[in-house]
């Protein structure tokens, strides 16, 4: 682990290339030198780095393997379509700032619910069996949403489940999602939830829980025996992880005009997990730039066309066999000073 | 009657699952890793049979014969060139490998077959079997299915228990440094575990698209997840407990299809699946390990 | 070196239930008592019928052959293993219910025969961890760094580094824990365990692969932490030096029985204890 002093520097370093980022970005929609693809993948961006981040507090910091965490982003997709929907039309809140606002953190809260009472179960078993049950639960909430149905007639809200024979306009239309959402997400909204998600994660991170949550990972009897109660920390990175993925849903389901349930599939959570992977494990900012890089990685490999997603598997191999290639993590070690410790330790016991 | 029916049904699905759960269990026994790329090596495994029987006019038994044969070089390619280079690695660098590889194989299907459901021919010539005076009727592949499934199980059991490399098998699983000391070739060993995996895949691809014969680049993924699923459900690393918990799972996904929910089968099935894990938290037939203190 | 050998000669004076505890303590509630505690593995009795008393302030010894079941006790003690049978008490309070994390809020603390250390943390963020229920603020603090937060993490340093200098260590504080040399590790190991505020400190095997000098050190150290913080020590170890020189009270332990328990004079000549460590003297070389 680096000094305090080095993750106070990377933390800072990390928030100053978002800020940063953002200003440049607006900068160039504002001058129209911006690609309109670039453009509109401005906000989805935003959404999978929070995604990647949030996954990387379970998997990286946690140490859990989690295999259904676009389950959380459908959740709060979904709510924050609702809320933004009932809003305008059951209270005529016609601010579109404020509905999203308030979606986000709907959404937020209902996965984070959600979060906690699919833990119970799910933390109670380890390893493999763990993260099994966490793609069983991913397909469950895909296959429940997909018969949701749900209306506003005036201020109420008419639920309907398998049928959507409801009163009132129609919101949540089953297996066709979302009807006619007026998209209402922001790339200033989304800058924002990105450093809102940085500082919850690094925060919690450097602070008694993060150490804490470390240790359950690291020496699970070695924690136990100093008093850390294991599963109410492996809970507390799970369920924010969660919250913050339903924000990240909330943000991308209020910038698409259609969206369907089984968007938010297996193949969603293993591209988040490709995410955290190839960005490092536990490592924030990386997870930041591989989930920017391979968000935009697939339309830049548009002129491949039919061989796009072949190169696209093929990279993803590659990439994993040369950063796990013995010879490459020797050559990676001798460039980092992380070598002056162990002389550092011996030294100072022959003293 | 209709009860009958769909047990049978289940079973016979069931069965199918067993089968292509045998492969991720040998392979998660003997080389600590999940092979997502399994369930492509079945759509793999269709596509060749569709080819074989549809373009070269070929009968069941050769065309499954070439199937098994791309099938088995298939895995043991797969392993040799992404999977051992991965041996000292974590298993979630190992794990991203194989989807990786998962997609690779789906992408070059869909190059090669295109996106538009092939129709898989009719391979079986058997009659139906009517029983209980018309009343349940029983196709013949769905039996051929289930007498597959215990013939495959009765081989593999026999295999590790009795061959020379089933037993190194074995060996290789619980620990492969001592294996190793004793002279098993452990490379060997587990490319003969993938091989073996490999042909079942293509044996499953065959009664798979048989049974439901739309055959896409995308047909081998979520019957790859269930049966993953049901290996788990089943203990992983366990043979005896992946032909359980398949057939297991193939009987609660067309029980809860037909006296539940259509809809809702998937999601029965994984409720199933996680509320047997909460009561054996290391699947029906798996081991607890016991960590030193 | 000093020349003086280390040696305690405690006086105890038997407790009322008969047991001996050092004469100091008697006023004080013994901080452990086991009752006919045991474990049985399926038809084997891994611990069985193991009775012990500890005096508040009482250094003790558990020894015996590999394999006796000298650390199947202490699994016992901290409630990574259920016992079977017999009870367990922490200064009066009955251990039945309590789990491994309730054991070390209640004021058990231990270290582990295999080193069990947080490898990728520096050393200070170790015995942090021990700290952990000590100097306490929530996981809101945390985040919003309100403050609580600064206040607390100073306290856990400053704490840490007072620990970390009971065996001259603040100067590793950001070092690698798993790459410290196996003798500072386990140094580390027991300045995490003190850090969380133990009543009863179990040390196993706290001696292993230190020389003759390291362990006259820590002898000396265990004597100080008991003196400093007025607790009890419960240690398992091979080396006889360190057993015969600090240990109060010694228990001897062979196929999960006690054979023998006494003063290290009186253990040093008993028959039994000799038997099982050095095998039946053979007729013919009497």
């Amino acid at each position: 682990m680096k000094t305090k002093k080095a993750r106070f520097i990377t933390s800072m370093v990390t928030y100053g290339v978002v800020i940063a980022l953002y200003i440049v970005l607006t900068i160039m929609i504002d001058n129209k030198s911006i690609s309109r693809t670039l453009k509109g993948q401005l906000i989805p961006i935003c959404s999978w780095i929070v995604m990647a981040v949030s996954l990387n507090l379970v998997v990286g910091i946690s140490g859990e393997l989690s295999l259904g965490h676009a389950g959380f982003m459908s959740i709060g997709a979904f709510s924050g379509i609702v809320t933004s929907g009932w809003l305008l039309n059951g209270f005529e809140m016609e601010d579109p700032t404020l509905r999203l606002v308030l979606a986000i953190v709907t959404g937020g809260l209902i996965a984070g619910i959600a979060g906690a009472l699919i833990g119970i179960p799910v933390l109670r078993l380890r390893g493999d069996y763990l993260a099994i049950v966490t793609l069983a639960f991913g397909e469950i909430i895909k296959n429940v949403m997909n018969c949701v149905y749900v209306a506003v007639e005036g201020k109420a809200l008419n639920w309907g489940f398998l049928s959507g024979d409801l009163p009132g306009t129609l919101l949540l239309n089953g297996p066709m999602g979302a009807v006619k959402v007026k998209t209402i997400s922001t790339f200033t909204a989304g800058f924002l939830l990105v450093m809102f998600t940085l500082v919850v994660v690094l925060n919690l991170t450097n602070s008694r829980s993060g150490r804490a949550i470390m240790a359950a990972r690291d020496n699970r009897i070695a924690a136990e025996s100093m008093g850390i109660n294991i599963t109410k920390y492996k809970m507390m990175a799970f369920v924010t992880a969660a919250t913050l993925a339903g924000m990240a849903g909330a943000l991308y389901g209020l910038s698409m005009a259609t969206l369907v349930p089984t968007k938010f599939s297996f193949n969603e959570s293993i591209n988040v997990l490709v995410f955290v992977v190839l960005g490092g494990i536990g490592n924030i900012p990386g997870s930041i730039v591989s989930a920017a890089a391979l968000t935009i990685l697939p339309e830049k490999l548009r002129f491949l066309q039919n061989y796009r997603m072949l190169a696209y598997a093929v990279l993803l191999i590659l990439a994993m066999l040369l950063s796990n290639n013995p010879m490459m993590k020797s050559l990676w070690k001798r460039l980092i000073p992380g070598r002056k410790e162990k002389a550092e330790g011996e030294g100072a016991m022959r003293a | 009657m209709v009860f009958l029916s769909n047990l049978v049904n289940g079973i016979s699905l069931g069965s199918i699952y067993a089968i292509i759960a045998l492969g991720y269990t040998m392979v998660y026994g003997i080389a600590k890793m999940l092979n997502f790329a399994h369930g492509d090596v079945i759509m793999v495994g269709a596509f060749i049979i569709f080819c074989a029987a549809q373009y070269w006019g070929m009968s069941l038994i050769p065309s499954l014969l070439i199937a098994m044969a791309v099938c088995t070089l298939l895995g043991i390619t797969i392993e040799k060139l992404a999977y051992k280079p991965l041996r000292q690695a974590t298993s979630l660098a190992v794990l991203i490998t194989a989807i990786g590889m998962s997609y690779l194989l789906q992408n070059t299907a869909l190059l090669i077959w295109g996106a538009n459901p092939k129709v898989f021919p009719s391979l079986f010539n058997l009659d139906t079997i009517v029983l209980f005076d018309g009343q349940l009727s029983i196709k013949g592949e769905t039996l051929i299915t289930i007498a597959a499934n215990i013939v495959i199980m009765i081989g593999l059991t026999l295999f590790t228990s009795r061959s020379k490399m089933g037993k190194a098998m074995r060996c290789v699983s619980e620990d492969r440094g001592a294996a190793e000391l004793m002279g098993i070739n452990v490379n060997t060993t587990i490319s003969v575990t993938f091989a073996i995996g490999s042909a079942l895949a293509a044996i499953a691809g065959l009664l798979l698209c048989s049974a439901y014969p739309m055959l896409q680049p995308t047909t081998g993924s979520m019957p790859g997840i269930k049966a993953f699923t049901a290996a788990v459900f089943g203990g992983i690393g366990s043979i005896p407990g992946a032909m359980l918990g398949g057939v297991l799972l193939g009987i609660i996904e067309i029980l809860g299809k037909a006296y539940i929910s259509t809809e809702l089968g998937d999601a029965i099935v994984f409720a199933v699946l996680i509320i047997v894990l909460l009561v054996r938290p290391t699947g029906l037939l798996g081991k607890a390990v016991r960590e030193k203190v | 070196m000093s020349e003086a050998k280390i040696r305690q000669n405690t006086p105890m004076v038997p407790y009322p239930s008969g047991a001996m505890v050092p004469e100091r303590d008697l006023g004080s509630i013994p901080v452990l008592e086991c009752s006919h505690l045991g474990i049985e593995f399926g038809g084997l009795k891994a611990v069985d019928d193991f009775n012990v008393i500890m005096g508040k302030t009482e250094i003790a010894g558990l020894i015996g052959p590999n394999g006796a079941g000298k650390t199947t006790i202490f699994n016992l003690l901290t409630k990574v293993y259920q016992p079977t049978h017999g009870t367990m008490m922490l200064e009066g309070k009955d251990m039945g219910n309590m789990t491994t994390v309730d054991v070390n809020k209640a004021g058990i603390a231990r270290t582990f025969q295999n080193i069990r250390l947080f490898d990728n943390m520096t050393v200070e963020e170790n015995v942090r961890i021990g700290l952990h229920n000590q100097i306490r603020y929530g996981m809101f603090s945390g985040i919003l760094r309100l403050p609580k937060y600064w206040k607390a993490e100073k306290q856990q340093h400053e704490k840490a580094l007072e620990l970390l200098n009971i065996f001259d260590m603040a100067g590793l504080a950001d070092v690698r824990a798993g790459s410290l040399p196996y003798g500072a590790q386990r140094r580390l190991e027991i300045v995490r365990a003190l850090a969380t505020s133990p009543k009863l400190l179990l040390l196993d095997e706290p001696a292993a692969g230190m020389n003759p000098h390291e362990t006259e050190e820590l002898m000396g150290n265990i004597i100080k932490i008991r003196d400093q913080f007025q607790i009890a020590v419960l240690l398992i170890e091979h080396d006889m030096n360190l057993v015969m020189g600090i240990c109060e009270d010694i228990c001897v332990l062979n196929f999960g029985k006690i054979i023998a328990k006494g003063t290290p004079d009186q253990i040093q000549q008993n028959p039994a204890v000799i038997e099982a460590y050095l095998g039946k003297r053979k007729e013919a070389e009497a």
